[in-house]
């Protein structure tokens, strides 16, 4: 292992301070001068065709700001990769809570009432709600087919293989919506001058996203609408895309009323509003040999998208690229569909498509190994990608991977064999408590997926300051996971100088290049290495200036770079990405290296089954991966616990009840996420295989330990009562169902 | 709500300030509105997630509930009197050590019920750790280093033999 001094270390988290002391200024926590409060009237309604609105009796609308449609100067979407999402519905609504007309009033207390005193009349019409309704096209709603994207991925003769399988095993899977619960609601605040131009402040993942939206939005020239990042209470994907529609109604009403407009939602709005997990449904039909040898499988995905395109096209794609799960499959087929639906739109959150995906071939292959009597270990173990195997797209695994290792490893940290035989003879006893124990294995693409990374194009630099000060200059934000922390580590690891004299630049798009948006776990490996690049051309530079000898302190360098900055006005390096050499796509074929890297992990959970409340509870769970290089143990592990505390939710608690597409449950208190009294002790256990082409080695890990969680879970739910339950989320009343209300004599005959 | 102003007055973080403010704004607001004090978080607004944790006469309370009527006269304390900088709180030292912080929104709230569980019970167990915070919600760390934060806050005050903090 290499020796540095400060990758690698607990450096302390760079924001820190001010979070302990509560000295940092999230959204809400400002306010400018003159500013505004705005509100949103939103749909009652799933679809129609919008009639009317009246502004009704007994508010003071002279003193309101009233934005509609007809406000926009620009192209009234939200731009993402389609054209189809409006930032205010004008004539049609197509989901519930779709936003139609926006009001601002400097007294907040106002607004509720005037948003219900703003009647807005329909003329109804039928919608769909589901995936099995979308399908069925009665009635189509979206396009010509009620389907936003589909892909077929083939690899090997699919059908000529079920001719050699010994068994076929079948299965269909579901997951439920989720949502994300950031602890901060969405908010932003926009103010704009004529001569200023727009600015919008917000709670976001990717400023340079939202910048493009509302230069499409406003009409304005790029350099007339600035997006600054604050200080983000979480994120999750929920702050990936819908940042846009909120900075782009604040920016409405500043526009209009020429004072600053400050928009923060409730938790009620924001839970009703905003986007969720896509819900799934995936079918497995799998070839087998007797000796456990996987030939070959058709999965089909269904994922429901909500009213609009959005992001689902991508979510689906990474759907269908980790469908087979981290095994080697001769031949194998995905066909997979994003369907509208009357619901809010579904959106980016932790994982993207892969947790649905990783949930049915997790729950799956405990399916196959009960088919054929073999362990579920022993079932993956003999099926598990190897380097110089290929992946489902015909990837060729280059990196040195030891799936074996992890399950080993997994296997005896959980104690799972000893486990799992005292618990099948416990649970032969008449006691009411069930334990069991069960296990997933899984991988996740590190980055953009397939020519992704590429058309990004990503662009980060470092420079310093006045009085010396390197900072790291990107578009990449910080919403809990590290992001500042470790790439000040990298730069200051790179530079040969202390991290607590390096700084982050201010996530502003007039200051920072666009390196890019803050998901899909590529900040790490692949912003990371652009700062380690740019590092390396900030210190060569000053090395070759002579102004710097080898062997400097942190306060020569300093000294150094701050002469530069006085002899030649500026000291700035810049780093643009390059594709690993051997990375080729095929958008069309879905062919190749769908990602430069992938991160890979064995999950364990032990649960205990309460007959008598139908409860679950998870009492121990293991979480042993391989991320490359672990550029800072406390927020690695703090990445991988979180995660799977998310993941456990979205097993067990966390059921978004959509009534005609809207969210009957929109709060705290009956849409349930973890307490501190619900989540097991999480052990937490990482192999490092240092990857060449990410920065010191790192690969993805943000989004990973949301993968595992759900399948692990419900297969010790199998393994405690003997029910393979195969959809999620998994409530007491629905053990009830199977467990309590089942006839004995039917039990017998399964 | 009654628009009528009422004057309240009331100790916060051990100063005694004085508003004009409707006697049923919640305390939440009037802190964060009225006397600046932004670094109580509202989450939910309705008692479920323990972002704007303060204490009220040394009891934990949520303060989007608290009328601020019946805050009248009492003594209310919030993360921004824990401790600040160079003169950190045990609870804040350690949760920035072992990364009880992670994106910050429920940090303010867990550290003042952090602080309050140890000064009720200055060696609690994990059990007792769980108990103490089951009323504060965090999202980004799965409460893991949120625990060892207090665990560690226990050890280095019992090891300093210092009784950190106010109240």
């Amino acid at each position: 292992m290499p020796q540095e001094k400060i990758v690698g270390q607990p450096m302390l988290r760079k924001e820190g301070v001010a979070k302990v002391c509560g000295r940092a200024q999230y959204i809400d926590d400002l306010t400018l001068p003159e500013m505004l409060y705005g509100a949103t009237v939103r749909s009652s309604i799933a679809r129609g065709r919008i009639l009317g609105i009246e502004f009704g009796e007994g508010i003071p609308w002279d003193e309101f700001v009233i934005v509609t449609a007809t406000d926009i100067p620009g192209d009234n979407e939200i731009a993402l990769i389609n054209h189809d999402w409006p930032c205010l519905a004008a004539e049609f609504v197509n989901h519930p809570e779709e936003p139609i007309v926006l009001l601002a009033h400097r007294d907040r207390h106002l607004l509720p009432k005037a948003v219900a005193a703003a009647r807005v009349s329909y003329e109804e019409w039928p919608a769909v709600f589901t995936i099995e309704e979308s399908e069925r096209g009665e009635p189509v709603v979206w396009g010509e087919d009620n389907v936003f994207k589909s892909f077929l991925m083939e690899k090997g003769d699919v059908d000529a293989m079920w001719a050699g399988a010994d068994l076929i095993v079948e299965g269909d899977y579901a997951t439920g919506a989720q949502e994300h619960l950031y602890i901060e609601n969405n908010g932003a605040i926009a103010a704009f001058s004529p001569e200023e131009g727009l600015t919008v402040w917000g709670s976001l993942q990717c400023p340079f996203y939202v910048h493009k939206s509302l230069v499409k939005l406003t009409g304005l020239a790029e350099e007339k609408v600035r997006i600054v990042q604050v200080e983000t209470g979480g994120a999750f994907g929920g702050k990936e895309d819908y940042p846009s529609m909120i900075g782009a109604h604040a920016a409405l009403l500043a526009m209009k009323s020429g004072k600053p407009v400050k928009i923060a939602y409730d938790r009620a709005e924001d839970m009703a509003a905003t986007t969720k997990r896509h819900p799934s449904r995936v079918r497995h039909r799998t070839a087998v040999t007797r000796d456990g040898k996987l030939l070959g499988a058709e999965i089909e995905i269904a994922l429901d998208g909500g009213a609009y395109s959005t992001l689902s096209a991508t979510v689906l794609s990474r759907a269908t690229i980790h469908a087979g799960g981290p095994y080697f499959w001769p031949s194998i087929r995905v066909r997979s569909k994003a369907f509208a639906t009357n619901c809010p739109p579904h959106g980016a959150f932790r994982g993207f498509g892969a947790p649905q995906s990783l949930f049915a071939i997790e729950r799956h292959m405990d399916h196959v190994a009960e088919a054929l009597g073999l362990a579920p270990d022993e079932l993956r173990r003999r099926n598990f990608l190897k380097t110089g195997q290929t992946t489902t797209t015909g990837q060729e695994i280059k990196e040195n991977i030891d799936l074996d290792a992890l399950m080993g490893r997994a296997l005896k940290e959980s104690g799972y064999h000893a486990k799992r035989g005292r618990f099948a003879r416990q649970n032969a006893g008449s006691g009411m408590k069930k334990k069991g124990i069960g296990l997933a294995s899984f991988l996740h693409g590190s980055g953009f997926t397939g020519s992704g990374e590429r058309y990004l194009n990503s662009l980060a630099a470092m420079d310093v300051t006045t009085e010396g000060k390197p900072r790291v200059l990107v578009s990449s934000t910080e919403f809990g996971q590290g992001t500042n922390t470790i790439l000040c580590q990298i730069a200051a690891e790179t530079l040969g100088i202390d991290y607590e004299a390096v700084e982050m630049g201010p996530p502003d798009t007039s200051v920072v290049p666009n390196t890019g948006p803050t998901v899909a776990s590529r900040t790490s490996m692949v912003v990371g290495k652009l700062v380690h690049s740019a590092a390396v051309g900030l210190k060569q530079t000053l090395l070759t200036s002579g102004l710097l000898q080898e062997g400097y302190t942190t306060g020569e360098f300093v000294a150094a770079a701050r002469t530069y900055v006085a002899q030649h006005g500026a000291l700035r390096a810049e780093s643009r990405y390059q594709a690993p050499p051997g990375v080729h796509w095929d958008d069309q074929r879905y062919r190749g290296e769908a990602y430069a890297a992938y991160a890979w992990a064995v999950y364990v959970a032990e649960v205990t089954v309460d007959l008598a409340t139908c409860g679950v509870e998870v009492d121990d769970f293991v979480a042993v991966q391989e991320v490359g290089r672990v550029l800072n143990p406390v927020l690695a592990g703090g990445q991988i616990e979180g995660g799977v505390a998310q993941g456990i939710g979205y097993a067990l608690y966390e059921k978004v009840v959509l009534q005609n597409g809207h969210m009957a449950n929109n709060q705290m208190t009956n849409y349930i996420m973890p307490t501190a009294e619900d989540v097991p002790p999480i052990h937490v256990f990482f192999e490092e295989i240092p990857f060449g082409y990410g920065a010191f080695g790192a690969k993805g890990i943000g989004e990973l330990p949301h993968d595992g969680p759900a399948p692990a879970i419900l297969n010790a739910i199998r393994d405690a009562t003997g029910v393979g339950f195969r959809a999620i989320t998994l409530l007491p009343e629905d053990l009830f169902v199977e467990l309590a209300v089942r006839e004995p004599v039917a039990e017998a005959a399964l | 709500m009654s628009d009528r102003l009422h004057a309240i007055r009331f100790t916060v973080n051990g100063e005694g300030r004085a508003v004009q403010v409707p006697p049923m704004k919640r305390l939440l607001d009037v802190l964060r509105e009225d006397l600046h004090l932004t670094g109580t978080k509202e989450g939910c607004g309705e008692g479920e997630c323990g972002a704007c944790s303060v204490l009220l006469n040394g009891d934990l309370v949520n303060s989007c509930l608290v009328p601020v009527a019946q805050a009248d006269g009492a003594a209310i304390d919030t993360v921004e009197g824990l401790g600040a900088d160079e003169r950190l709180h045990a609870v804040q030292r350690a949760f920035l050590e072992c990364g009880g912080a992670q994106c910050g929104m429920c940090t303010p709230g867990m550290l003042v019920a952090s602080a309050h569980l140890l000064r009720k019970n200055p060696r609690p167990d994990l059990a007792a750790i769980r108990e103490g915070l089951n009323g504060n919600l965090c999202r980004c760390t799965g409460y893991m280093r949120i625990f060892e934060a207090v665990e560690r806050a226990v050890s280095s005050t019992s090891a300093n033999g210092a009784s950190e903090g106010r109240g």
